[in-house]
């Protein structure tokens, strides 16, 4: 990897590749970019911070011509960039690293770069050039991935790899990459750094979403705040700290919840040696030990795709192991059930709540009672009681402060963090003594995690054992009773959080400490 | 007659391959516009139409070519409109292709009877005639059944492998497969979506008119109610028995039509036992036969029936 | 053109927009009369005469409704749970061979009895065949559209074996048609010299049966919520083969019963022609209706009279009757398409 010296590349006197002026994009009533400016300049990396919902995707997708604006311009080399056309946005040298791959799982690597970079009426394509170009691509940039693989067999680094060279093979100048690290190791994620400052030694400039401080800080040239829609700071990475970042961010003090310490109870759950196929692309888990107490958190920490998916399945009653025993609240579990998940007092929270927590269609009150449906308070002789139904739906919108939702509102039309308050609702209401939460916080803004999280305490005071999955460490550290680390679907011993520090952690996510072990095997028979 | 006879007769095999030729076009027609991610249920409708316009146009003194345009314009036009209910406004595919069918099949019938009002029989047209390749229809045997066919079963035996070449070896062919995967990483590439789909409905669309209209234009020399009888719903079910290969869309076709081709000879030879409507059962339960074999392998493009909507995601 | 979601789909919209969507539909199909020559104003005059305009256009009306209800019905509530049942023809014909089995003297029971038996008898029969193709779905996840559909052709060949066949009435003439229903099993009829007989009594009390069972049982609280998020469904511990098979019997059931309607309604004896197309037109009367239980009457009367008052403008007017199709045709995708708007408030930018 060259080397790149300071100045050079965050020279002032730059010239400005890349400039918005004034956009301002409403969905509805909420105002999602307010008058927003900012210019990007040849050879630096810009940050775009701000926590979920602050308008940072939306303003990308606007430059890239996914969504319209309803006011402003955006300048690319010094040219008008027509609104709405992504075309128009490839054509003028702006690639785009969308936080959800867009890529063709069926197909090869080599097809999902080339693809819109020929004619559509070529009647033939150049295929061996193509290739050529890609691996010296690749080469030059050290985003190591073989053209000729299906994308469905490529790992998640690998497929963000395929994601920039898509963008340099059609010649960007100038990269957008929109949380670039949130399915990353942190081993990776030094190799994507290391990437990108290759690239801007070349010269090309890059926006850098993410809302992470620690890694704007380690990346950027320049940082700019954005909260609410609204752009709130813009500095010289030099004259930015973590503080003065974090309160442009948030703006307001809000109270993160706070764990007391409680006397862990029984054992609620038992995991003694289970492995399992993983199924549907998961990743098989491989002899997992784990003790879950009443009255406490306990945090699994891992970059996703490496057993969480299976581990929530068996959870969730998806799946059972193929070796090994899992106990609950004594007894062991041995039929596939979601509805007996529930009946044994397993309360679960999925990790997509739009495909999997609720039904969008129907109205919040029956979301409430999806998983009750069959209880005798809401159900006599097969028939429904409306009106006990609309009581309890009336009684949790106000419980859970569900903003904006009456019992009849379509559960579609809520936002994120009300949603998730839906599904938080319906779980802990049938007061649940051992609790699944995948990912709960996922997307939200801080003050709907906070919620969330306040949530979780409030059923761990109550006596549940909570599973906690989640890929932001900070977050495990500040609500977690004790952490353990899934890597490649095995899992690490448990420490107690006051033990545990944010780099350790780091190492065990990329398989060093105790993984390192199977890490070699792994090495040995590949 | 002996059955294993049926096999080496010409006519047999001579039958077959007039028979499979509208399956293959139904069937090119259904996998191009599958493999843009659209079911086209609009199939037995359009084909129906296709059907129609074209023996309409050769009665009315029209060129057998243009004829075959015509219709191929008819289905490109239905392949549009279910479009714009399917692609543009991401409404049901399944709801989308039973209105369509409804809605081609009707004013099918609707322009026949007011084109031709007062007929009971209705009128012949000078449809197809075989036409010997030279030098290859005087090969003794295969000459006659391969080599002294409709033009259309010409064209529809040709188009297998250029769809195939578009599908697999164009930039277009390309981008019609990754919208059926994940319409996503298209647009993100700077390609319209809905415009790519609809340019492979409607061309899907056209190939399943002409399939019709090789009914009309040339085996029967005529247009009548009914006609279709569900062979666009056997194109779908083969579309997923050929798991979405042009290839083996042909295949599916030929083995098809050797059973209506063999049940046609069988239930001469034996109407004396098994009574005829069993052996027009035969392509029906077979269709479903063959679904059920090639359920196991059916790798379904991953978009097909999911509407995409641009700024949703 | 952005859509979106709705918190609550305002009462006008829910009512007018469809009504705007067939209205939309007459006036595509007035472009057809004008072509076929006949003046728009009297041929649509013609139409409603025909549907409506006396005692008699007005039974026959109804009595093409009754049978239109149940595979309406069928339709929808299929469709609710995304179970999409083409097959509501073949389910109709095996309804309806089920009936003429049992009813043409091989039971003999008083008429109380034995118009409910019969009943019963085809709604098992068409359950049964919508069995099949529900079992290759869950199992091996076969379309059930192409399978449904393929049936109908098979169902129906069948019947036209039956009736050419072992079935045939020597009674009859020569024409292909069964021996006539019992008189215990013929429904009575409801108007003096007309047609109309109790079969839209009992399509009418199974609608508001399929309402409520949909609105508030359980069972139909869990086929709203499989057809809307089947993941979600399964996720929250909801039996999802269990309440597709629940819907697939209920579902073919209500189009056998369709079958037993005409055949102990209508006609009293089985004949191939049994069915003009009940089965396929039923969905677009479940689409009309929005897929509303309750609607499927509505729908189902307004079917019913456009091709009853079809036929009546074609007699005086010279336009064909297959306007009819073309109008059911245009007013299912219109009305489709109005239902979009309902659910989404279009944003033009």
């Amino acid at each position: 990897m060259p080397e790149v010296d300071e100045p050079a590349r965050a020279g002032g006197g730059a010239p400005v590749v890349l400039r918005l002026d004034g956009i301002t994009k409403r969905f509805g009533g909420l105002t999602a970019n307010d008058a927003i400016s900012l210019a990007l300049k040849s050879g630096e990396i810009l940050a775009l911070l701000g926590e979920n919902g602050a308008g940072k995707t939306t303003l990308m997708s606007i430059l890239f011509g996914h969504y319209v604006a309803d006011e402003g311009t955006i300048e690319a080399f010094g040219r008008r960039l027509p609104a709405g056309s992504p075309k128009a946005a490839i054509t003028a040298g702006i690639g785009m690293v969308h936080q959800h791959f867009t890529l063709g799982e069926n197909l090869s690597v080599l097809d999902n770069i080339v693809l819109g970079t020929e004619s559509l009426w070529k009647p033939t394509q150049g295929r061996a050039e193509a290739r050529e170009k890609v691996e010296h691509l690749a080469r030059h940039f050290g985003l190591a991935v073989d053209p000729r693989k299906l994308v469905r067999d490529l790992s998640v680094g690998e497929r963000q790899r395929v994601e920039i060279l898509k963008a340099l093979y059609r010649g960007a100048r100038i990269l957008i990459l929109d949380e670039p690290t949130a399915v990353l190791a942190p081993k990776e994620v030094e190799s994507l750094f290391a990437t990108l400052k290759a690239m801007v030694a070349e010269g090309l400039s890059i926006i850098f979403i993410s809302h992470k401080l620690n890694e704007v800080m380690a990346v950027a040239d320049r940082v700019a705040v954005l909260r609410q829609g609204r752009l709130v700071a813009g500095m010289p990475i030099a004259e930015a700290s973590n503080e003065s970042l974090a309160h442009a961010m948030v703006g307001r003090a809000i109270a993160l919840p706070q764990r007391e310490p409680l006397a862990p109870g029984e054992i609620v759950m038992q995991l003694a040696g289970v492995s399992m196929a993983g199924g549907g692309g998961r990743t098989p888990l491989q002899d997992l030990h784990l003790l879950l107490y009443g009255r406490e958190i306990l945090g699994i920490a891992g970059v996703s795709g490496n057993g969480q998916g299976a581990l929530a399945a068996l959870l969730c009653g998806l799946a059972l192991p193929d070796e090994g025993s899992f106990e609950l609240l004594g007894e062991t579990v041995t039929t596939t059930s979601p509805a007996g998940m529930q009946r044994r007092g397993v309360g679960r929270i999925p990790e997509d709540r739009h495909a999997v927590g609720v039904v969008g269609d129907l109205p919040v009150e029956e979301n409430f009672i999806l998983e009750a449906s069959g209880d005798r308070r809401f159900c006599g002789l097969g028939i429904l009681k409306g009106r006990v139904i609309r009581r309890h739906a009336r009684a949790l919108i106000e419980r859970f402060d569900i903003r904006g939702a009456d019992p009849t509102t379509t559960t579609r039309a809520l936002s994120g963090g009300n949603m998730q308050k839906v599904i938080l609702a319906r779980v802990l209401s049938a007061k649940p003594r051992v609790i699944l939460a995948n990912q709960p916080t996922r997307g939200l803004d801080v003050g709907a995690a906070a919620k969330v999280q306040q949530l979780l305490f409030e059923a761990r005071a109550e006596g549940a054992g909570i599973i906690l999955i989640s890929e932001d460490l900070e977050e495990l550290l500040q609500v977690s009773d004790r952490i353990a680390v899934l890597y490649q679907g095995r899992l690490s011993q448990p420490v107690p959080a006051e033990e545990a520090d944010l780099t350790a952690l780091g190492l065990l996510m990329s398989g060093h400490g105790e993984f390192e072990r199977y890490r070699r095997e792994a090495g040995h028979a590949a | 007659m002996d059955i294993l006879e049926i096999f080496v007769t010409l006519g047999f095999w001579a039958a077959l391959v007039r028979m499979a030729t509208p399956l293959i076009f139904g069937t090119l027609g259904e996998l191009i516009c599958e493999r843009a991610g659209v079911l086209n249920l609009g199939i037995e409708g359009i084909m129906t139409m296709g059907a129609m316009v074209a023996w309409f146009w050769v009665y009315q003194g029209g060129d057998l070519w243009t004829a075959v345009l015509v219709a191929a314009a008819a289905g490109a036009l239905f392949g549009l409109l279910h479009s714009v209910f399917s692609v543009y406004l991401g409404l049901s595919q399944h709801v989308t292709g039973i209105g369509i069918t409804l809605l081609a099949s009707s004013l099918s019938y609707f322009a026949f009877r007011m084109l031709l009002p007062n007929v009971t029989t209705p009128p012949k047209i000078d449809p197809f005639k075989p036409f010997a390749i030279p030098l290859l229809s005087e090969i003794p045997y295969l000459g006659t059944v391969l080599f002294t066919q409709s033009p259309l079963t010409y064209l529809a035996f040709a188009l297998v492998p250029v769809v195939g070449y578009g599908l697999y070896r164009t930039p277009l062919g390309l981008a019609v497969r990754m919208v059926g995967e994940n319409p996503l990483a298209v647009e993100a590439q700077g390609i319209d979506v809905h415009r790519l789909r609809t340019a492979a409905v409607m061309l899907g669309s056209a190939f399943m008119a002409v399939g019709g209209a090789f009914l009309t234009i040339s085996v029967f020399d005529a247009f009548y109610i009914g006609m279709i009888n569900g062979r666009g719903w056997i194109c779908v079910a083969l579309v997923i028995f050929a798991s979405w290969r042009p290839g083996k869309a042909l295949a599916g076709a030929l083995l098809f039509a050797a059973f209506e081709a063999l049940q046609i000879r069988v239930q001469q030879a034996s109407s004396a036992f098994i009574p005829y409507q069993f052996f027009l059962m035969m392509p029906y339960v077979l269709s479903i036969l063959a679904m059920i074999v090639m359920s196991r392998r059916a790798a379904y493009p991953k978009a097909l029936l999911v509407p995409f909507r641009k700024g949703e995601r | 053109m952005r859509l979106e979601p709705r918190a609550h789909a305002p009462f006008w919209l829910n009512l007018t927009a469809p009504i705007a969507a067939i209205g939309l539909a007459f006036a595509f199909c007035a472009l057809l009369i004008l072509w076929s020559g006949a003046p728009i104003i009297d041929s649509y005059a013609a139409l409603l005469r025909g549907a409506f305009g006396s005692t008699f256009a007005l039974t026959e009306t109804l009595t093409r409704a009754a049978p239109l209800i149940f595979t309406g019905l069928a339709a929808a509530v299929a469709f609710r749970a995304k179970l999409w049942n083409i097959g509501g023809e073949g389910q109709l014909y095996a309804g309806a061979l089920a009936a003429t089995w049992v009813g043409t003297g091989m039971v003999h029971l008083p008429p109380f009895l034995m118009v409910p038996f019969l009943f019963l008898v085809g709604a098992v029969a068409g359950g049964l065949l919508l069995l099949l193709p529900v079992i290759l779905k869950l199992k091996l996840r076969v379309d059930e559209v192409v399978t449904t559909l393929l049936l109908n052709f098979v169902v129906i060949l069948f019947a036209n074996y039956l009736l050419f066949g072992p079935w045939k009435d020597p009674l009859a003439m020569g024409w292909p048609q069964a021996a006539p229903i019992i008189d215990e099993g013929i429904l009575g009829t409801l108007v003096p010299r007309m047609r109309l007989h109790s079969g839209l009594i009992w399509a009418v009390a199974f609608a508001v049966f399929a309402w409520a069972f949909i609105r508030f049982t359980r069972w139909g609280f869990q086929i709203r919520a499989v057809g809307y998020n089947p993941e979600a469904a399964a996720f929250a511990g909801m039996p999802i083969g269990a309440t597709v098979l629940r819907t697939a019997l209920l579902s073919g059931g209500l189009a056998g019963m369709a079958g037993v309607c005409e055949l102990a309604g209508a006609k009293g004896y089985l004949t191939i022609d049994i069915s003009p197309g009940f089965g396929y037109t039923g969905i677009a009367v479940a689409m009309l209706a929005g897929l509303h239980p309750l609607g499927v009457v509505a729908a189902a009367i307004f079917v019913a009279a456009i091709y009853n008052g079809a036929d009546a403008m074609s007699r005086a007017m010279s336009i064909s009757n297959y306007l009819a199709d073309v109008l059911t045709a245009t007013a299912l995708l219109l009305v489709l398409a109005s239902v979009l708007f309902v659910r989404f408030r279009p944003q033009w930018r």
